[in-house]
């Protein structure tokens, strides 16, 4: 069950479905780091609006996934984290640290595009 | 426990999500709702996913929980691998001898009303955690 991963424009956008192994979530960190290398994407999207456990290694891989991507000058944005999980989190005392969130894929898609704009004016 | 306990051999990190799922059906089954379910499948899949890190093999035993007339449920999560030498600093915020946050013992025993760590260096390690209906 490995996470498809869909280009839109310059983005790429990757929803993690629920069940995920911790080793099927390092694959989806590896290959997402290959495809920002590959198609230059300048923004990734990771959508967990269908999960519903957010424990200790996959927020600490989401960050890592964040982390890696912006070595490579794309950045990241953690989408649909629900109200429940979010609860959890905090419960756990983890959080998302410098890593953006969006309530939903269009807000997201807006903050990284928003980012673009920036980055080609200083170009 | 019961005969309605569920026993979850724990050897990878696929057991953890299956781990979590059961509980979380369990725990439906008695009545737990929302959040609550939640934080018990978060809950064990902490305790789960340290079995495999930290011993290699172990099993989760999850039943229902009775007192009185109260429903909960009961989470059994045991090893015999290496054991913690020191279990007050295990249980502390930010202490991980695995390069991690440090937060998943602190964090179960927050998110359970109920929660017992048992542990002998080189015999293993016993965690029971408990949580009830509102
Ligand atoms: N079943 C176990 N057997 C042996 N040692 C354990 C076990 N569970 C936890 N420990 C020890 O207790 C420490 C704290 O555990 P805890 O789950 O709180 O943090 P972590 O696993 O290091 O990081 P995180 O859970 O945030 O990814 C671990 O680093 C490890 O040294
Ligand atoms: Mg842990």
């Amino acid at each position: 069950m490995p996470v498809p991963i869909l280009k839109q424009g310059s983005i790429l956008i990757a929803c993690i479905q629920p069940g995920l192994s911790d080793h099927q979530l390092l694959l989806l960190k590896d290959k997402l780091s290959g495809e920002v290398e590959r198609s230059r994407a300048e923004g990734v999207v990771i959508d967990v609006s269908a999960i519903d456990v957010m424990d200790s290694f996959a927020t600490r891989t989401l960050r890592s996934i964040s982390q890696t991507t912006r070595l490579r000058g794309a950045r990241t944005v953690v989408v649909g984290i629900q109200p429940d999980v979010a609860f959890a989190m905090i419960q756990l005392g983890l959080t998302m640290e410098d890593v953006s969130t969006a309530l939903d894929l269009e807000e997201a898609v807006a903050m990284l595009t928003a980012g673009r704009v920036t980055r080609r004016g200083r170009d | 426990m019961t005969e309605e306990d569920i026993h979850v051999a724990i050897d990878r990190d696929v057991d953890v999500v299956s781990a979590r799922e059961k509980g979380r059906e369990l725990a439906s089954r008695q009545g737990f709702s929302g959040t609550d379910l939640t934080l018990i499948a978060t809950a064990i899949s902490e305790v789960a996913r340290n079995i495999v890190v930290y011993a290699g093999h172990g099993e989760l035993v999850i039943g229902p929980a009775r007192k009185g007339n109260r429903c909960g449920i009961t989470i059994l999560a045991r090893d015999q691998g290496p054991g913690i030498p020191d279990i007050d600093k295990a249980m502390q915020d930010g202490f991980s001898t695995g390069k991690s946050l440090g937060l998943g013992l602190p964090g179960a025993r927050r998110m359970m009303d109920e929660f017992e760590i048992e542990s002998a260096v080189g015999a293993g390690t016993t965690i029971t955690m408990r949580k009830w209906v509102r």
